[in-house]
C-alpha cells in the first residue's frame, strides 16, 4: 500500500505532544474502508543494548521491559540462563517462582479488569469519561473498587513478601530463588485467600451479567477467526509457568501439540512493517497472510483441554460452551477468560502455600556457563513470551531475540480496528461511537503498550481517514 | 484549600513507576480527595490542562517525548522526575552506547525470528528516535526527583501528599529511598 504518498498529514499539535494512539484508515475508490493501520509508537532497543553484557545480568535487565509483567520476563530470562548452564532450578526455588508468577498474573489481570475495564461495564460506556475510571467507580461502587484494588495488592504482595519488593524484584535467579518464604509470610498470604476468591467470583459475576445483557454486542464485537497459541502441561491443562506450546487452528483442530518452546523458531516468524514499531508475528507453516494467531487469556483457554483447579474448571466448562465445540473468537471474551485465569491462579496459590516444602530453604542451585545458547519462555499475562540469547564463550551476549506477548496480538489488534472501522465508518465521517468501539476493541487485548500508546485507561487517540489518492479527508482526536 | 490538579505522564519507561504509583493501593482514594487527577494513563488520557503537579516517568527517547516534555513544563507548576529512567536514563539510556542504525537493524531485520522481507518502521506517523536518550533535567527544569526503579509506593505517596498540601517533602524522613 505504498502506492501514493499522503499529500497532507495533519496531526494537531496536541496529539503530537501527548502520546496518542494513532490509527489511519484507508478508503478505496468507492469510499469504503479498505485498510486500517494501528501505529504502535515506542521503542527502546533491548535486543541491542544487552549485547556485550553477561547473560546472568539479563534476569535483572529484562524485567525493565515492562512494569506490569516483570516477573514473566524474569522467568523467561532465568530459564534461558539455565539452558545455557544446563541446570534445573532447586525444588523449592521452583515452587516459589511459580508463586511469584501467579501473583503477577493476578495483579495484572486485576488491573486490566477492575481498574481499567469494569468502569465501562458498571458505569456504562456512555458515562462521562472523567469518571469512567477506578476513582469514579469508587464513588458509585465503593465495595467493588476496593475489592479490585485489594486483589491487585494481593498479587503484588506475594512478590513483596518473598523478595521485599513489588516491582522489578531481585531474587529470581538462574538455579532457583535467592530468598525463601518465611512461615510468617506464608500465613499472612494464606489469610488473603477467602477474600480474593470472593473478589474473583464477583468479577466473574459482573462479566457474565454483562455478557447476558448485551448478547448481541458481545457476540458480534470484533468476532473474527484467528489461530491460537498457548502453553499447556502434559495433559493439555492450562499452564502459565511451564509446559509446551500448542497451536490451534481457527476451526479448532490442533495444528501442533507439545512443541518444546526451544523450537519456537521453527513455528513462528515475524515481519517488520513500516507503520509500527511492533512487528507482525505469524505461524510460519501458514505464512504471513494466513498465519495470524492470537495469544493471551482467550487463546490459552481456547487451546487448553482443561484447567488445573476445580473452581476454575467449572467456569472453564461454561466458557467452552460459548464456542460449542469451536474456539471462542469474540474479542470481548478476553475479559471473561482473564477472570477465569484469575480464579485458577488464586486456587493454585492456595495449593502452593499448603505445599509441605514451600518454606524450605532448598531454593538455589549454582551453575556455570556451559552452552552458548539459551531459550526461555513463559506465559505472561498477555500471552506467550520468548527470550533467546546467544553468548560467546565468556558468557557475553552476542545476540538477543525477544518475542513479546503483545507483539503477537498485533496483527489481530490491527484486524480488530479494521473490522470496527468497516462497520462504523461510511465515507469520511468519523463518529465518536467509532472511536469508542476502536478503543474498546484494542483494550480487550489489554495491550501492554509499554511499547506504545502509553495509555492504560481512556485511550487518547487520533484517527485519520485517507482517500484512495492518499489525501487526508478527516481527522478526529480525543 | 483549593483542590489541586495532579497529572502523571509516561515517556520512555516501562510503566513500572506508574505501577508503583498504583501500589499505594487504597490510598489513591485519599489522593483523589485532595486533588483531581487531570491526566494519567491509569485514569484518563485527555489533553493536559495547566496543573499543579506533574509526575513524569521515563526518559526522553524521541522528538515527540521532547516536545511533550516542554509542553508539560509549560503546563505544570511543579515537575517531578519519577524514577531512575527520568533521572539517570537508567536502562532506557543503555541505548546511548550504540548507533541508532544498529539498534534498528538488530530489532527489525537481524532478529532471529525476523523473516527479513519487511520494512523498517519509518512511517511519518511514528516518532523519530533521538540518537541520544536524555534524562528530564537535561532538557527542562525539574523541581523534585524521586529515585528508584521504581520508587517505593510509600515514597511516592509521601511526596505527593506533602506537595498537595503545600508542604516541603523531607526526603530524609523517607525510609526506602535509593536508586535501583
Ligand atoms: S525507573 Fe525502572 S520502573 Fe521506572 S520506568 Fe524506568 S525501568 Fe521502569
Amino acid at each position: 500500500m505504498d502506492k501514493v504518498e499522503p499529500k497532507k498529514i495533519l496531526i494537531s499539535p496536541v496529539t503530537r505532544i501527548e502520546g496518542h494512539a494513532k490509527i489511519t484508515l484507508q478508503l478505496d475508490d468507492k469510499g469504503e474502508v479498505s485498510d486500517a493501520r494501528f501505529h504502535v509508537n515506542e521503542f527502546r532497543g533491548f535486543e541491542t543494548f544487552c549485547q556485550g553484557r553477561l547473560y546472568t545480568e539479563m534476569p535483572t535487565i529484562t524485567p525493565r521491559i515492562c512494569g506490569i509483567c516483570p516477573v514473566s520476563h524474569t522467568i523467561a530470562s532465568v530459564k534461558a540462563c539455565e539452558m545455557i548452564q544446563g541446570i534445573r532450578p532447586a525444588h523449592t526455588g521452583h515452587l516459589l517462582r511459580k508463586l511469584m508468577h501467579l501473583g503477577q498474573n493476578i495483579s495484572s489481570h486485576a488491573l486490566s479488569f477492575f481498574h481499567l475495564s469494569s468502569p465501562d461495564f458498571l458505569l456504562g460506556y456512555d458515562a462521562d469519561p472523567a469518571v469512567r475510571n477506578i476513582i469514579g467507580l469508587a464513588q458509585q461502587f465503593p465495595d467493588i473498587a476496593r475489592r479490585g484494588i485489594r486483589l491487585r495488592q494481593f498479587g503484588q504482595e506475594i512478590s513483596e513478601r518473598i523478595t521485599g519488593k513489588k516491582i522489578h524484584a531481585m531474587g529470581i535467579v538462574p538455579g532457583g530463588m535467592s530468598f525463601p518464604l518465611t512461615e510468617e509470610n506464608r500465613k499472612a498470604l494464606l489469610a488473603w485467600i477467602p477474600e480474593v476468591l470472593e473478589t474473583a467470583r464477583i468479577g466473574i459475576g459482573i462479566i457474565r451479567r454483562f455478557q447476558e445483557e448485551h448478547q448481541e454486542m458481545v457476540g458480534s464485537f470484533a468476532n473474527f477467526p484467528t489461530h491460537y497459541l498457548g502453553t499447556v502441561g502434559p495433559e493439555g491443562e492450562l499452564d502459565l509457568y511451564e509446559g509446551n506450546l500448542r497451536f490451534m487452528h481457527a476451526d479448532g483442530t490442533i495444528l501442533q501439540d507439545q512443541v518444546p518452546p526451544e523450537q519456537y523458531l521453527q513455528w513462528i516468524g515475524e515481519r517488520s512493517v513500516s507503520w509500527s514499531y511492533l512487528t507482525y508475528p505469524y505461524y510460519k507453516p501458514l505464512g504471513f497472510e494466513e498465519g495470524r494467531y492470537r495469544v493471551g487469556p482467550l487463546a490459552r483457554l481456547n487451546v487448553a483441554s482443561r484447567m488445573k483447579t476445580p473452581k476454575a474448571q467449572e467456569e472453564f466448562l461454561r466458557f467452552k460452551a460459548i464456542g460449542d465445540g469451536q474456539p471462542v473468537h469474540g474479542t470481548f471474551y478476553y475479559h471473561y477468560a482473564r477472570l477465569i485465569e484469575t480464579l485458577g491462579s488464586i486456587e493454585q496459590i492456595e495449593q502452593l502455600l499448603h505445599h509441605p516444602d514451600i518454606t524450605s530453604t532448598d531454593i538455589q542451585l549454582h551453575g556455570r556457563w556451559n552452552y552458548p545458547e539459551g531459550i526461555g519462555h513463559s506465559e505472561a499475562p498477555r500471552g506467550t513470551l520468548f527470550h533467546h540469547y546467544v553468548t560467546n564463550d565468556s558468557g557475553q551476549l552476542q545476540k538477543v531475540n525477544l518475542l513479546i506477548a503483545t507483539g503477537q496480538n498485533n496483527p489481530a489488534m490491527n484486524r480488530a480496528v479494521l473490522e470496527v472501522a468497516k462497520q462504523y465508518v461510511k465515507g469520511d465521517a468519523l463518529q465518536e461511537e467509532m472511536l469508542n468501539r476502536v478503543e474498546s476493541a484494542i483494550r480487550c487485548y489489554d495491550p501492554c503498550l509499554s511499547c506504545s500508546t502509553h495509555a492504560l485507561g481512556q485511550m487518547p487517540m487520533v484517527v485519520e481517514v485517507y482517500d484512495a489518492e492518499g489525501r487526508l479527508l478527516n481527522s478526529r482526536t480525543r | 484549600m483549593e483542590r489541586k490538579k495532579l497529572a502523571t505522564i509516561w515517556l520512555g519507561g516501562c510503566s513500572g513507576c506508574h505501577m508503583s504509583f498504583l501500589d499505594i493501593d487504597e490510598r489513591i482514594l485519599e489522593l483523589a480527595s485532595l486533588a483531581d487527577i487531570v491526566k494519567s494513563p491509569v485514569v484518563d488520557g485527555k489533553s493536559l490542562p495547566p496543573c499543579d503537579i506533574a509526575l513524569v516517568e521515563g526518559s526522553v527517547t524521541s522528538d515527540e517525548h521532547r516536545e511533550e516534555l516542554f509542553h508539560i513544563r509549560k503546563q505544570a507548576r511543579i515537575l517531578v522526575s519519577l524514577g531512575d529512567c527520568a533521572i539517570t536514563t537508567n536502562i532506557t539510556g543503555m541505548r546511548n552506547y550504540f548507533r541508532t542504525a544498529d539498534v534498528m537493524r538488530n530489532a527489525y531485520q537481524d532478529a532471529a525470528s525476523n523473516d527479513r522481507v519487511g520494512n523498517y518502521p519509518d512511517d511519518p506517523q511514528l516518532l523519530k528516535l533521538n540518537d541520544k536518550v536524555y534524562p528530564l533535567h537535561e532538557l527542562v527544569k525539574v523541581d523534585y526527583m524521586i529515585p528508584g526503579c521504581p520508587p517505593h509506593a510509600d515514597t511516592i505517596f509521601y511526596v505527593l501528599s506533602a506537595l498537595l498540601q503545600d508542604r516541603e517533602p523531607d526526603l530524609d524522613r523517607v525510609k526506602k529511598i535509593k536508586y535501583g
